[in-house]
């Protein structure tokens, strides 16, 4: 097993963001750290778009995660619907 | 190879021994004394005779460490590139073998105090 | 955010590729070696550039849109930080001496890396990899610029700072920062890629940026907080070039394996080096500490490390040569940098200081086998001489690496009693080296590295040894910008100014 993170600035953009990666991915840890929030899930994590949705609200383009993205680790995968993140161990 | 280029490639050294107006560095450095963060680098003529580098720079510089009044330079173990090496305190750096960059080591066995102190 | 998602014509995927395949033709009036002519004498071997594809698939457009609120973040906050006396909520200004190291050092590195990333954009043959170099290089200016303006609120109050170009040029240690660039720069593009985009940015970006900016919002520095923030949402996308670009060439032909090995273990070691004084900063520098360099490496380096050479392995690439003796420094490395740092503090622009005993009881609980034994009895006996009114300065300057430029702090691999000492002889010159991996990297090129240019050997052939006229010439105020923190001029404004701040006297 190896860990894949992602780690987004704390602020109000991030919040629902945050609670949409919990819901899709059971397994993650969320570590709230000063000024930012690093979610940490075993081998891959997945963000979905339409789960971000639900929870802002309103539409939402997943590249507008960039902003207020801090750092990752794993392999990256997005197209419009998904971002993935995937270790191979 | 040398360095990866596309043709032939010649560095010039940036430190070679002209560059220093007659002197040469020496680095000295005593084991197990980590008081001094690094290895010392002086700059002298290499016509210093040995005792005078022991005696001024070498001797001046170790002040701060709590072993360096119970050092005896004639009990010295000393060492040049890394191996043992016994110096002429008469005579000259360059009588010595010691060229430009060349390190210097020497041990006292025996004082340690300050990693005795933990 | 108000930003309004558009209703798309073309999916992200295809959006993408429109965007690359027009820029790529065929040339026609002159060859392709001709336009790319930096591109083979590396030896790396490429059959289908189509193959790198930036996995964010980042438009210009859309990069141009995100960028833009980054920057109306960055300058909102920087203008609260300039119209809330920032400069006092800081938890105390021994602080700024991380701030200062930062922008001397590490601050011109991102514009080099823009140097650096506008040249491999240039030339690189495939249009995937020419966009993502091209928007890593206006990052990294961007970063240079957002690092220099936030900084230079601290410049109207605090020592230090005014002389940041002069620094960058020419104090000692920023040569080893310097000398990190230029390697990388003055290697082909490939290697620039493996040196900058994969072993900085990937292998160890994270142990530089996060707890730095961790501790900068531990240390009420809401102006760093943001710079940093704000350039490390560019990271992400930058480490993703790394490791694409790591992948592409190991896919491309298995002849580019051992080529590409050499240069992961090579980077690895000067990374590891250059980014050694992050560790004093965390463990000493911050008034208020995140957490230990020892409890970040663990999450940075042995964790997320060893998952990405896990699944490099499926490639046949194993971790870096030195990995092992980064390993027996980290317990280690911060102690030996501030110690070093201590004595030869009339020498920098920044101050440095003893620590408190509570300091060193903190310091003994995150390294209980190492600093009670090796590092309290050199602090306790440093208290001891200032005590006396002797306070401890090495006027022995230091045997500088000739690979990495640091002062030769280290210690044997496995004996922190004894410095390490490698040499080796070339055309009939000697060089000193602190470690075997920086004596592995001179020998593997040696008329590269025989052209250092070392600080502390040009301060005599240079200046004669006038350490005053140095001074002048690096722009450092003796008596102003160096020495200990206690009775500094900093000490005295900060506490005079905060008292102010928190009263009506």
């Amino acid at each position: 097993m190896s860990t894949v993170f992602i780690a987004l600035q704390a602020n109000e953009d991030t919040r629902p963001i945050i609670d949409a990666i919990a819901l899709d991915n059971p397994a993650a840890v969320i570590n709230r750290q000063p000024a930012m929030v690093k979610i940490d899930a075993p081998d891959h994590l997945v963000i979905r778009r339409e789960t971000i949705e639900e929870q802002v609200g309103r539409p939402y383009d997943l590249q507008e995660l960039q902003i207020n993205l801090i750092t990752l680790s794993g392999n990256v995968d997005e197209d419009e619907d998904t971002l993935t993140l995937t270790w191979n161990s | 190879m040398t360095v990866k280029s596309m043709k032939d490639y010649v560095g010039v050294s940036r430190d070679r021994v002209e560059n220093f107006n007659g002197k040469q560095l020496v680095y000295v450095s005593w084991d197990h004394h980590l008081l001094f963060a690094s290895p010392f680098l002086l700059c002298l003529p290499p016509e210093t005779p040995f005792a005078e580098l022991v005696s001024g720079p070498l001797t001046a510089l170790v002040q701060p460490d709590p072993d360096a009044a119970a050092v005896d330079w004639s009990a010295v173990e000393w060492l040049k590139d890394n191996a043992p090496f016994t110096p002429d305190f008469s005579r000259s750096l360059a009588a010595n073998g010691i060229g430009h960059k060349d390190q210097i080591r020497f041990r006292t066995p025996g004082l340690n105090a300050l990693l005795n102190a933990a | 955010m108000d930003m309004k998602a558009t209703k798309k014509k073309l999916g992200m995927k295809e959006r993408y590729r429109a965007l690359t395949r027009d820029l790529g033709w065929e040339s026609s009036y002159q060859d392709k070696d001709a336009i790319f002519p930096y591109v083979n004498y590396e030896g790396i071997k490429v059959h289908d550039w189509d193959k790198w594809e930036d996995p964010f698939r980042l438009t210009m457009d859309a990069y141009w849109k995100y960028q833009a609120e980054k920057e109306r973040k960055f300058y909102a906050i920087i203008d609260a930080h300039a119209q809330n006396n920032g400069h006092l909520n800081i938890t105390d200004a021994r602080y700024l001496s991380a701030l200062k190291i930062f922008l001397q050092a590490i601050s011109p590195g991102e514009y080099a890396a823009h140097k650096g990333f506008a040249r491999a954009g240039r030339e690189f043959p495939g249009v995937g990899t020419q966009v993502a170099c091209q928007m890593q290089a206006i990052d990294e200016l961007r970063h240079a610029q957002t690092q220099i303006h936030a900084m230079s609120n601290y410049n109207r109050y605090y020592d230090g700072f005014h002389a940041f170009a002069d620094a960058r040029d020419r104090i000692w240690y920023t040569s080893v920062a310097r000398s990190f660039f230029d390697d990388a720069m003055s290697a082909g593009p490939f290697e620039f890629m493996i040196a900058i985009g994969f072993s900085f940015e990937y292998v160890l970006t994270n142990l530089l940026f996060v707890p730095f900016m961790s501790g900068a919002a531990y240390n009420g520095d809401m102006a760093t907080v943001t710079f940093g923030f704000s350039a490390q949402s560019d990271e992400a996308r930058h480490m993703t070039l790394g490791l694409e670009c790591i992948k592409f060439m190991l896919e491309q032909d298995p002849d580019n394996l051992p080529i590409v090995q050499a240069w992961i273990d090579k980077w690895f070691w000067r990374g590891f080096r250059v980014l050694g004084l992050v560790s004093t900063m965390m463990d000493y520098m911050l008034p208020k500490r995140v957490m230990s360099w020892r409890e970040a490496w663990e999450i940075y380096g042995v964790e997320n490390g060893g998952a990405l050479f896990k699944d490099l392995a499926r490639y046949g690439i194993r971790p870096p040569k030195g990995w092992d003796d980064a390993e027996k420094a980290i317990d280690h490395m911060s102690h030996q940098f501030m110690l070093g740092l201590y004595q030869w503090s009339f020498g920098t622009s920044f101050h440095s200081w003893i620590p408190s005993d509570e300091d060193m009881d903190w310091l003994s609980a995150k390294y209980p086998d190492t600093f009670d034994k090796y590092y309290r009895p050199r602090w306790a006996h440093i208290k001891k001489l200032k005590a006396a009114g002797t306070p401890f300065k090495n006027y022995g300057l230091a045997r500088l690496c000739q690979c990495c430029q640091l002062p030769s702090v280290f210690t044997e691999p496995d004996d922190p009693t004894l410095t390490c000492h490698r040499e080796t002889v070339y055309k009939g010159e000697k060089y000193q080296f602190c470690s075997d991996g920086c004596k592995d990297i001179f020998d593997n090129e040696p008329e590269k590295y025989i052209q250092s240019w070392l600080p502390m050997p040009a301060l005599f052939s240079e200046l004669g040894g006038d350490v005053g006229a140095w001074m002048n010439w690096v722009s450092l105020r003796d008596g102003d910008d160096n020495g200990d923190y206690d009775g500094s001029t900093d000490q005295k404004h900060f506490n005079e100014w905060r008292g102010l701040a928190t009263s009506n006297l």
